[in-house]
């Protein structure tokens, strides 16, 4: 059914689109969805991605950026040379498919395990750190200009709202309190330098091929901020999938990170990039607790959501790696 | 007093059932659901197996570093409470085994194959 009102969108502004097949719907919760399907055209069908809030979700919860921003952002990233989508169409009211845009499908694997393990990736994964440490400064380095407004966040404001989420849980984890002492101990304070930053940069957001990576994805948390969080992000360890010894992604190290990173003009600075990966791993420990909050209370009372409870035990033993190594 | 056979026997009788008969005829993300599903399983047969020897190991520990006596919950509270005015940290002696036994406990129950885990057991 929703192949009607796609049909019709893209006969509006695809020139010489007939209708849309194949569609499917890839992921999606309550308020947000994204759908694959192919644009059908006399010379070949397109292949693409809509990405959308559905008619009477308007407003993008929390932390999110919301899918006008992301649109921007994801344009912005194609136009600077970085492996994007390029949007397509930005969805209006006589659309009836809601808020949100349609952009390109890049083709490519998206799934941890398969990109660390598959023999077709080999290639690849001695590259992707290197390649990705470039692609990030691009992000970093996008014209301030031309950015949409969003939120603005300090390792300060980080802490606090960590903080406030594990306290909502009422229940006692000493070493997530040891890790928020740490941060608060070692908070850097507000950054010299304050860019876009992506805020998910990790497996699962990144499309990567046999060539390498091949599209930056999910734009949804992107905010101004420090810029080293994205690169400590992408060291947590839950993101190396069993190759703890390859901090970034499971694939590479953090100096080839670094080395793509300031090939592209950027200044790497290892500690707060540390800092924030003790921030990172507590960010998504506390994520898990999160999921088995939802699980309990929330309509989603799935087995998936509560298995993810059970996983806030793996960043606890990486926050005592890294804040409490005992001696080998 | 309950009859046999025990939850454990129970739990485990289901799970393999599931693995060795269910898995090989499902598939697609109903397959995902199902290793998800057995996971689960397998994760309450280890708690059962678990969970008192350990519970009682850190009860004893808490008691030694805080210096009071109160129910599990009650007595991790209090050594959150400490952590998070700075009145405990990792140089205060038994702290950070305390923090370590415990965490290697919850990963033998929750995720026995995480890596981080296994290394870990490896160079105790």
């Amino acid at each position: 059914m929703i192949e009607a009102e796609l049909g019709r969108c893209v006969a509006a502004w695809y020139p010489g689109a007939t209708g849309v097949t194949g569609a499917a719907k890839l992921s999606g919760g309550a308020s947000q969805e994204t759908w694959t399907f192919d644009i059908v055209n006399p010379s070949g069908n397109v292949g693409a991605i809509l990405r959308r809030a559905p008619p009477g979700y308007g407003a993008s919860p929390g932390r999110a950026a919301g899918l006008d921003a992301e649109a921007t952002l994801m344009q912005l990233a194609h136009d600077a040379g970085l492996p994007s989508p390029r949007v397509m169409h930005v969805l209006k009211p006589e659309d009836e498919l809601g808020t949100g845009f349609i952009m390109q499908r890049i083709e490519g694997e998206t799934i941890a395990r398969k990109i660390l393990r598959d023999e077709q990736f080999a290639q690849a994964r001695p590259m992707l750190a290197r390649q990705l440490g470039g692609v990030v400064a691009g992000i970093h380095g996008l014209p301030a200009a031309k950015l949409p407004k969003l939120r603005e966040m300090t390792a300060t404001k980080e802490i606090a709202d960590l903080d406030r989420e594990y306290r909502s849980f009422g229940r006692p984890r000493p070493v997530f309190e040891l890790a928020l002492r740490w941060l608060r101990e070692r908070d850097p304070g507000p950054s010299k330098e304050v860019t876009l930053v992506h805020g998910d940069f990790r497996h699962g957001n990144l499309i990567i091929g046999p060539d390498g990576v091949r599209a930056v994805l999910d734009w949804e948390l992107a905010h101004f901020g420090d810029p080293m969080e994205d690169l400590g992000w992408i060291c947590v360890n839950s993101w190396r999938f069993g190759e703890i010894d390859k901090p970034v992604g499971g694939f590479g190290s953090r100096e080839d990170l670094f080395a793509g990173y300031e090939a592209a003009g950027r200044k790497a600075d290892p500690d707060r990039v540390m800092f924030w990966e003790v921030m990172g791993t507590l960010r998504w420990g506390i994520m898990c607790c999160g999921m088995m909050q939802r699980f309990r209370q929330g309509p989603d009372h799935s087995m998936e959501r509560a298995m993810i409870g059970r996983r806030s035990s793996e960043t606890e033993i990486d926050l005592l790696r890294l804040l409490a190594p005992r001696g080998k | 007093m309950q009859d046999e056979p025990t939850p454990t026997e129970l739990i485990k009788a289901v799970a393999d059932f599931l693995r060795n008969e269910i898995t090989p005829a499902i598939k697609g993300h109903n397959a995902f659901k199902l290793r998800v599903a057995i996971n689960g399983l397998d994760l309450v047969t280890r708690q059962l197996a678990l969970e008192g020897d350990s519970d009682s190991a850190e009860a004893a520990r808490l008691k030694q570093l805080l210096g009071i006596d109160g129910a599990l919950l009650d007595l991790n509270r209090a050594l959150s409470d400490k952590i998070a005015k700075g009145e405990v940290d990792l140089q205060t002696p038994g702290l950070a085994d305390h923090l370590w036994q415990t965490t290697m406990d919850k990963l033998a129950v929750d995720q026995p194959n995480y890596a981080s885990y296994k290394r870990e057991l490896g160079s105790k």
